[in-house]
């Protein structure tokens, strides 16, 4: 058995009561501790990936409890690829936030720490109970992240928002557990998907309305029409960096979906629509914001909806550019929530509202890094946005309605082009041509973070743009190996259909 | 029995629904309440609804108290606690930041943003 695979869990559950503990008081000691904590998890991930690329599917009992009776992590291509992403954003982040920016309210260290947990337990485990426990500890961790720092009374009525949206969703999700478990009699996924085939008619309505809440909850997560009325209000009200992890947030909502009901052989193509519409929505959001983490929101919200598109198209080469274009999204939206940080803390009194404003600080390097996630985001070539759109549209091509989905999929992007390029062109070049003075704009703001408080202006530009600039070239590497990356996600695609092999990997063959 | 148990988990659904749907914090946090006891219950009931058995198997034959979901409950209800706990704390958070205990974000933007300034 190899134990590295507990390894992403365990170790930031170790680190974090650590800081809590020994080390709260010293922010450079706890700082050091989370490096090397999320430096470990790239080591770990980025040997687990190397792993796992030989498609052969690992798992670990833990206590040495035989599956389906212990609870089993699962390695497989597709989880793989999630840790590594997940220990990348991580890192990213973090080098972001030791900024200065940490030290603003108290325990972020430890609440970082904890979420990655949570996330790298929900990527690995293979058991659907284990995985409501996972996606509570990520969210108590962001619940706790998502006020980081006071931030007045919109963050905190966003932060209510959230929390109560999500607990609502976890209660959904422990009635949509209890009604499979009342079917299937288990809770270990491949033996659930070995259930489910053997399930007597009598109950099989029962099983379908759990799997239908379990989807309602996933798409909930994952902020899938008509469930994506959370996300604008709490991704644009939370702090930058800690809007820049939750990129990922969104993701394990997909993951799991994708984990459960491909396990289960289910149907997505009737999600086309709502992944259509979250598209519209998304790509009108984005002409529409009045501030960049709104915007950034929305793009979210889009990059969702491109995604479901490619997800509901059914059929292996659709999945693998979906895969494509997930990791590309996420890298993105990390990417331009970083920059939201960045205009706030470096426009004082302007915030990141879509207002003119006089020059301030730094402003080349942030319109830099603002014009180049922008060209990836919105799919203008060269970069991966444009080999991402152009891979689910050549996988929607045998579909019976393709015309819809090119149509929506190519005008929401020029939609989101027009409305990133106005925002571009508001923050970084009318505000060199206009003089307005301080504080007279300032009363029409609205919906926007312009807390003086918030500024750190003092703090320097050089990690930031370590941070920004390692998302940059990541996405440059995303589209200069686009060939043997697309080359993986196909294998990752393939054996996510081939579910029999999940399933004998966990259970042994069936007898 | 059977009907007991429905009849009560459906009106704690119910009354968790409708206290949830109200725009005041502490209605939510009732409503959460309400609604996490009927989950509770629900998943208790999933192992079947039995009386007087054993929770070890004897005989393979006979019927047995499933204690599997006794345990998710246990789990379930510590993690409810928990987030009460948090979001009563949020709650009262914000009732001091804002000075009222909407949870309404947009229609009172301008209030809020004058807040802020």
């Amino acid at each position: 058995m190899n134990h590295w695979m507990i390894f992403p869990i365990l170790l930031p559950a170790v680190v974090a009561p650590l800081l809590v503990i020994a080390v709260r008081t010293d922010i450079v000691l706890a700082r050091i501790f989370s490096i090397g904590c999320s430096i470990a998890l790239l080591l770990v991930g980025g040997y687990q990936f190397g792993l796992a690329c030989d498609g052969e599917i690992r798992t670990y009992a833990l206590g040495n409890w035989s599956p389906p009776f212990g609870i089993v992590l699962v390695l497989d291509r597709l989880s793989a690829t999630m840790l590594l992403l997940t220990a990348v954003i991580g890192l990213v982040v973090l080098l972001y936030s030791i900024n200065g920016w940490d030290n603003r309210g108290r325990h972020f260290h430890p609440l970082f720490q904890f979420q990655l947990m949570g996330l790298n337990g929900a990527f690995l485990t293979g058991d659907l109970f284990n995985l409501f426990v996972f996606f509570e500890v990520l969210l108590i961790a962001s619940y706790g992240l998502m006020v980081h720092g006071g931030g007045g009374a919109a963050r905190i009525r966003a932060g209510i928002q959230y929390v109560v949206m999500n607990l609502t969703g976890s209660s959904l999700f422990l009635i949509a557990l209890a009604l499979i478990y009342s079917v299937t009699g288990t809770l270990n996924m491949a033996d659930v998907s070995r259930k489910v085939l053997e399930t007597p008619p009598a109950n099989q309505a029962i099983l379908n309305v759990g799997g239908v809440l379990l989807f309602a909850v996933f798409a909930l997560k994952a902020a899938l029409f008509p469930l994506h009325l959370w996300l604008p209000g709490t991704y644009a009200n939370a702090p930058g960096p800690v809007a820049a992890l939750f990129s990922i947030m969104t993701k394990v909502g997909v993951y799991s979906m994708l984990r459960f009901f491909m396990l289960t052989s289910a149907e997505l193509e009737w999600m086309m629509p709502a992944a259509l519409a979250t598209l519209i929505v998304g790509s009108i959001g984005i002409l529409a914001s009045r501030s960049l983490g709104q915007q950034a929101s929305f793009a979210t919200i889009a990059s969702v909806g491109t995604l479901f598109v490619a997800i509901s198209g059914s059929s292996p080469i659709a999945l693998s550019a979906g895969l494509y274009y997930m990791v590309h999204s996420t890298l993105c939206v990390a990417g331009i929530f970083l920059v939201v940080d960045l205009v706030i803390a470096n426009r004082p009194g302007f915030g990141d509202a879509l207002v003119e404003s006089p020059k301030y600080a730094h402003q080349g390097i942030i319109a830099f890094f603002y014009l180049t996630l922008a060209v990836a985001i919105s799919g203008v070539p060269p970069l991966s946005g444009f080999i991402g759109k152009i891979l689910v549209l050549r996988s929607s091509q045998d579909s019976s309605n393709w015309q819809w989905i090119w149509l929506i999929i190519l005008v929401s992007s020029f939609i989101g082009l027009v409305g990133m390029a106005r925002s571009g062109s508001l923050l970084f070049w009318k505000c060199s041509a206009t003089k307005v003075e301080l504080g007279t704009k300032e009363s029409n703001i609205s919906g926007s973070h312009s807390d003086s408080v918030e500024s750190p202006a003092e703090s320097g530009i050089v990690l930031p743009s370590v941070a920004c600039g390692t998302i940059l070239a990541l996405i440059l590497m995303l589209s200069i190996f686009a060939g043997p990356i697309s080359q993986f996600m196909d294998d990752t695609a393939e054996q996510l259909y081939d579910s029999k092999q999940y399933v004998n990997s966990v259970l042994g063959e069936a007898k | 029995m059977e009907i007991l148990v429905a009849t009560a988990v459906a009106a704690m659904t119910g009354a968790g629904v409708y206290l949830l749907l109200r725009a005041q914090t502490f209605s939510i946090v009732l409503g959460l309440t309400m609604l996490t006891y009927a989950v509770n219950f629900f998943i208790f009931a999933s192992g079947r609804l039995t009386v007087n058995q054993p929770d070890i198997v004897v005989n393979p034959d006979g019927s047995y108290a499933d204690p599997l979901p006794q345990a998710l409950v246990l789990t379930a209800i510590v993690i409810s606690f928990g987030m009460t706990a948090l979001i009563l704390v949020m709650s009262v958070r914000s009732y001091f930041e804002s000075g009222s205990d909407l949870v309404d974000l947009f229609g009172s933007e301008e209030s809020v943003s004058k807040d802020r300034q």
